[in-house]
Order: C-alpha cells, then sequence, then structure tokens
C-alpha cells in the first residue's frame, strides 16, 4: 500500500471508536427486537404503503380494462412498462455490486451496507419484473409465453430473441440474488434467535436461521460457498444489464441500435443503483442512529463511485451523440437532432442536468461529505437515470423512419399510478425489511474487530 | 467413566480467537477427533487447526454449474431440432424448429445468453443446497444450546471449544483438566 499524501485528509475509519462484539450486537438487532419503532419510521412506511395503493388501483384497472389504459400506441408502443422496468433493475445493480464485487476486491467499508443494499436489489427487481409480467395484460398466461416448460401445444419460446435472453436474465438474477442475500442472513437470524425475547421471535428466527450454531467446519464451507455465490453474482450482474441492453442494441432502429450500448447501461445501473442506496441509506443512519456503522467515509466512497458511473453515462451520451453525426446517416442524424432539439427537447436537458452537470459537484469532498447535499444530488441522479431512460425509449420511437407514422407519446395517470405505486412496493418492502431483520450483517461487523470480542463482557 | 455416558460432550470458553485457535490446535495434537469450535464469526485457520479441510462443496458448485451449462444448451439444442412429436406419458417433449429468416436452427452465438444464465443459476442454487445439506441444516436440535453460557453468548461474543464424549480419547476429568490448562475461562457439561 502507498502512503496517503501528507497534504491528505485524515482516513475516517469504516467503523466508529468504541465498540465491541457485543455492543455492535446489542445496537444492530435492537433496532429489530425492541418494541417500538421511530416515529419517523412510521411516516416512511405510511408514504410508502400509500403509495402503494396506487399500484393496486393500477393493476386493477389493467386487468379489468386491459393495456388500453396505458398511454401506449403506435408509434410508441413500448411506454412507462419498458422505462420503468429498466429503471428497478438497474437500480438492482448496486446491491450485487457492493455485496459480491467488493467482496472479491476486499473492500472493508462495504461491510455495513451490503446487507441493506441486497435487500433493495431484491425489493427493486421485484418492482421491475411487475412491468413484464403486467404488460401481458393477460398475466396469467404469461408463464407460457415466457418459460420455457413442455407443455401439450409444442410450443417453445424463440431463443434468439433478446426478450426471451432477458427472461433467463432477469430470472436468473432475482433468484440468485435472494440466495445471496439469505445465506448472508442465516449467522445473523441465529444471533436474532438467541437475542430474541418473545416466543414467537425465538421460533421464526429460529426456523429460519436451521440450527446454525457458528460451528468453525460449518462456517469453514460457509465461507467457501459465499465468496463462490459472490464470483458468481459478479458475472451474473454484469450480464443482466447488458442483456437489457440487448432489448434495444438488436433491433434496428435509430438510437437503439448501437454497439457502445451494453457497457454504457451497465455504467448507469450502478450510477443509478448507487443512487438510489444513498437515497435511502441516509436517512436511515440518521433514524437509527447508525453513524458510527455507516460513516461518512462509507457516502464519501459511494459518491465516488457514483462520480465515476456518471462520468462513464455522460461519456455514452456523448458518444450517442457523435456516432449519429458520424454515421452520415440520415435517419441516425436526424434521432440527435430530434431528441435535443425536437417536442421532447426539455427531457433531453434535463437529462444532461442531472446526469452530466449535476454529479461533478462530487468532485468535491465538501459535498461528499455532507449528508444533506448528498441526499438531494442521489434524487437528482434517480431522476436523470429514469430520464435516461425515456429519452432512450421515446424520443427514438416517435419519429421513426417515415413521417406519416410520427406522433407522441405521454404516460396515462394509470401509468403514472403503477410507476409511483412500485415505489410504494418498494419503500413498504424496504421499512418492513428493516424492521424484521438485521440491516446490517452483524457477523461481518465482528470481523471487522479482529479477534477479540472485548473484554468488557468477557470479564464478568 | 460412569459420569460421561449423561454427557454429549465439554465446552470450554475462551477469551480470544488466538487463544481459541492455538487451544483447538493443541487438542487436536493431543489426538482428538471428535472436537468442534463454536464461534459468532469465522476464524480463519480454525478449522485447518482442527485438521478440517472440507472441500466438498467447490466440487459440488462446479458440478452444479456444468450441469446448468448442459441444461440450458440441451434445452435450447432440442428446441430447435427436435421436430417430431414426443409425448412421454403425458409429457410432450416435442420440439419447435424456427425457422427466422433463414438463420440456423441451431444459432450458438444466441444460445449463449440463456445457456450461461443457467450456469449461474444452478451453480448458485447447488451452492446454497450443497452448504445446507453438508452442515446437516435444517437440524431443529443440538446438544450445544443445551449450555446456558453458550445460548447467552454463543451468537454475540462468546468462543467455544466443544470435545465430545464419543471422542475415544475423551475422560471427562482428564479433558476438563485439558482444557482448562489451555486458558479457558470457564468450562461446561454439554447434556445430550
Amino acid at each position: 500500500m502507498s502512503s496517503p499524501h501528507p497534504s491528505a485528509p485524515p482516513t475516517i475509519p469504516v467503523l466508529g471508536p468504541g465498540h465491541n462484539y457485543a455492543s455492535i450486537t446489542d445496537k444492530i438487532s435492537d433496532i429489530v427486537l425492541q418494541f417500538r419503532a421511530p416515529i419517523r419510521w412510521f411516516l416512511g412506511f405510511i408514504v410508502g404503503f400509500s403509495l402503494l395503493q396506487g399500484l393496486l388501483l393500477a393493476i386493477y384497472m389493467l386487468l379489468f380494462k386491459g393495456v388500453g389504459v396505458w398511454g401506449i400506441n403506435i408509434p410508441v408502443g413500448w411506454g412507462f412498462d419498458i422505462i420503468n422496468f429498466v429503471w428497478w433493475i438497474g437500480i438492482g445493480h448496486a446491491g450485487t455490486l457492493i455485496s459480491a464485487i467488493l467482496l472479491l476486491f476486499r473492500q472493508q467499508w462495504r461491510t455495513s451496507i451490503n446487507r441493506a443494499a441486497e435487500a433493495m436489489t431484491l425489493f427493486a427487481v421485484a418492482c421491475a419484473l411487475l412491468f413484464p409480467i403486467f404488460h401481458t395484460g393477460r398475466p396469467w398466461l404469461a408463464a407460457y409465453w415466457l418459460l420455457p416448460y413442455p407443455n401439450t401445444m409444442g410450443v417453445w419460446p424463440q431463443f434468439r430473441s433478446p426478450l426471451i435472453w432477458d427472461v433467463f436474465a432477469v430470472s436468473t438474477y432475482g433468484t440468485v440474488s435472494a440466495l445471496f442475500w439469505f445465506t448472508g442472513l442465516i449467522p445473523d437470524l441465529a444471533t436474532m434467535r438467541d437475542r430474541a425475547k418473545s416466543k414467537a421471535g425465538q421460533f421464526i428466527y429460529g426456523a429460519l436461521a436451521m440450527g446454525w450454531r457458528g460451528s468453525a467446519r460449518h462456517w469453514q464451507i460457509y465461507e467457501t460457498a459465499y465468496l463462490i455465490l459472490a464470483g458468481l453474482s459478479t458475472p451474473l450482474v454484469l450480464s443482466v444489464h447488458t442483456v437489457v441492453s440487448f432489448d434495444f442494441a438488436v433491433a434496428l432502429l435509430p438510437g437503439w441500435h448501437a454497439t457502445i450500448f451494453p457497457p454504457y447501461f451497465v455504467a448507469g445501473a450502478i450510477y443509478s443503483g448507487f443512487a438510489m442506496v444513498l437515497t435511502l441509506l441516509i436517512p436511515m443512519r440518521s433514524i437509527y442512529g447508525l453513524q458510527d456503522m455507516i460513516t461518512l467515509r462509507h457516502l464519501d466512497n459511494m459518491a465516488k463511485v457514483t462520480l465515476v458511473t456518471g462520468l462513464i453515462v455522460f461519456y455514452g451520451y456523448m458518444m450517442e451523440a457523435f456516432f449519429g453525426w458520424y454515421s452520415a446517416n440520415e435517419f441516425e442524424r436526424y434521432m440527435i437532432y430530434n431528441r435535443t432539439t425536437g417536442p421532447y427537447w426539455y427531457m433531453y436537458w434535463t437529462l444532461i442536468l442531472c446526469n452530466g452537470v449535476m454529479p461533478q459537484l462530487l468532485w468535491f469532498r465538501k459535498i461528499r461529505m455532507n449528508p444533506v447535499i448528498l441526499f438531494c444530488i442521489s434524487i437528482v441522479v434517480n431522476i436523470g437515470m429514469w430520464l435516461e431512460r425515456f429519452v432512450i425509449i421515446v424520443t427514438s420511437l416517435h419519429r421513426d423512419f417515415l413521417p406519416s407514422s410520427w406522433g407522441m407519446y405521454q404516460g396515462s395517470r394509470y401509468d403514472w399510478s403503477f410507476y409511483l405505486g412500485t415505489m410504494g412496493l418498494f419503500l413498504t418492502l424496504f421499512y418492513l425489511f428493516i424492521r424484521v431483520l438485521p440491516m446490517i450483517a452483524i457477523f461481518e461487523m465482528r470481523m471487522l474487530l479482529g479477534g477479540k470480542p472485548a473484554d468488557k463482557e468477557a470479564a464478568h | 467413566m460412569a459420569d460421561d455416558t449423561h454427557l454429549y460432550g465439554l465446552m470450554a470458553e475462551f477469551t480470544s480467537s488466538d487463544a481459541l485457535v492455538s487451544a483447538a490446535e493443541r487438542v487436536h495434537q493431543e489426538g482428538y477427533t471428535r472436537i468442534d469450535a463454536l464461534t459468532p464469526m469465522p476464524v480463519h485457520g480454525l478449522a485447518e487447526a482442527m485438521g478440517y479441510d472440507d472441500r466438498r462443496i467447490q466440487k459440488m458448485i462446479l458440478a452444479g454449474g456444468l450441469t446448468g451449462a448442459a441444461f440450458g444448451l440441451g434445452l435450447q439444442l432440442h428446441v430447435n431440432l427436435i421436430g417430431w412429436n414426443l409425448n412421454l406419458g403425458g409429457v410432450y417433449l416435442s420440439g419447435y424448429p424456427l425457422n427466422i429468416g433463414g438463420r440456423p436452427l441451431v444459432s450458438l452465438p444466441a444460445f449463449i445468453v440463456p445457456a450461461f444464465e443457467t450456469t449461474i443459476l444452478f451453480a448458485a442454487i447447488t451452492a446454497v443446497v450443497g452448504t445446507l445439506a453438508l452442515c446437516g441444516f435444517p437440524q431443529p436440535y443440538h446438544p450445544v444450546f443445551n449450555v446456558k453460557r453458550f445460548r447467552e453468548r454463543g451468537a454475540v461474543d462468546g468462543l467455544f471449544l466443544c470435545v465430545e464424549a464419543e471422542d475415544p480419547k475423551f475422560d471427562a476429568a482428564r479433558t476438563r483438566d485439558l482444557l482448562q490448562g489451555l486458558g479457558a475461562r470457564g468450562v461446561y457439561d454439554v447434556e445430550p
């Protein structure tokens, strides 16, 4: 390791001083096991749960009337459903990046944020999956449209289609994320089982912990399997957004048919995901007083990842514009011209403001260390990434090769209700998660302390 | 020896993971074979100190991944190549070859993605199911939980070493002396 520059600011430790095994265990498990939740937890939960009702209404209307309640039409046949699907899937990627890739790189600062980030991944994937399932209009039939299973009709999916690749990639991603998350939880569920006061708590956590007792032989198997799972998740997460980008890149439409899409989509996914981790964890560490576990160092590092991936995304925008001009193709050129000056010009320039200009603030350490400003930037990034998908999808579709088929698109009230409703589902699930499961990996925090379980407890 | 019959074993508590590792190593060198250490977090070198070197999970995951790759590729080849009707007792396994613009029925570059995903999926499921199976989970009962001290501290900060009475070298008095001599801060009986 190189020594830091003499004028470099002091490094903030990943765990505040004065902690021992018992204090970490108590602090994290008490969030769940103490009877009362803070009032701000209820406020957050109520917001999420209210928005969730909009989702139920939108699904009801969709199933009752059909996809006509959405704003989609020709020429824009893919609207909010694919925009929001890509947005949510992208958000999920940061959780896997933090839990798997940073584990492989032995980045200790991932320890206190990986559990919550993985939960975020799961819930984001759940929200994302609602869109492709419900855009079929008749989701009870979706099984044989999407999944390969032997049926009496003898019909199978078309395996050369990126949409079927997407089914495989996203369902694998959801399953592996859930497995990875649950595996990481087992030792902590054992801790919860032993610390729970109520019979019901002991029974439920006990059943989920499956008899974990911390045996050295089990740890040996467990750690190997966990590391291999991380190694499997790493190419998986990169493949998922690559495949999502194939949904567009394999098509021949100007604005979609671009070889830069896979890396640029993956970077965008990590960018929006880290922003969402910041959006969730900055209020959370304040509600539960976790500033000594989710320190400014964590926020600083996450902001740096956001900045780097944001620059890659911005490079992607510039290259799209450059390719449009350099292709010398009439339709490619018109696509860029229409994007920047056409009827959706304000979407494009707001996107550049959100994803190109605002992240430049993260060059400054003072801003990276300021949770309030960082929270605001993370919201801006989330909006920017939604706009990115809107711009890519809608502005490419609404004016294609024949001017006679041009049209405009906007989301209907049920589109918005569905979209905001998935945010409600996401928030509801996340707030329930922090209420019933330890949101920081307790056993990994113990590892940060090294081998001395302190001494205060052991002495009496 | 009559005293041993109602015991599952003896459990000693240590105050640092270094002490636990050296104690485990020592007990292993003394010739004990049925020993286990119980810690609230992984302690590197601990299983190795007791002579445990379990590498089955790696092989299981590899086998799972290869099975997944074969399944994913096999599924796509089957669907695209088997044109006749295959009815196995009510399960229809006929394929559905699609000629898309004259592209080959076996379009391997396009088949990479689903085959890759099933590889990862099968490997990951094997990793989790295999870990649970090798650990013997779910396990509703285990005698170590009869030790009150372990129930209280085992999942917080207690570092324990357990010697089973089944061990051929086990002798309640002598094993207790050995554990205490290794610097244990307490030695507890484990009821079966």
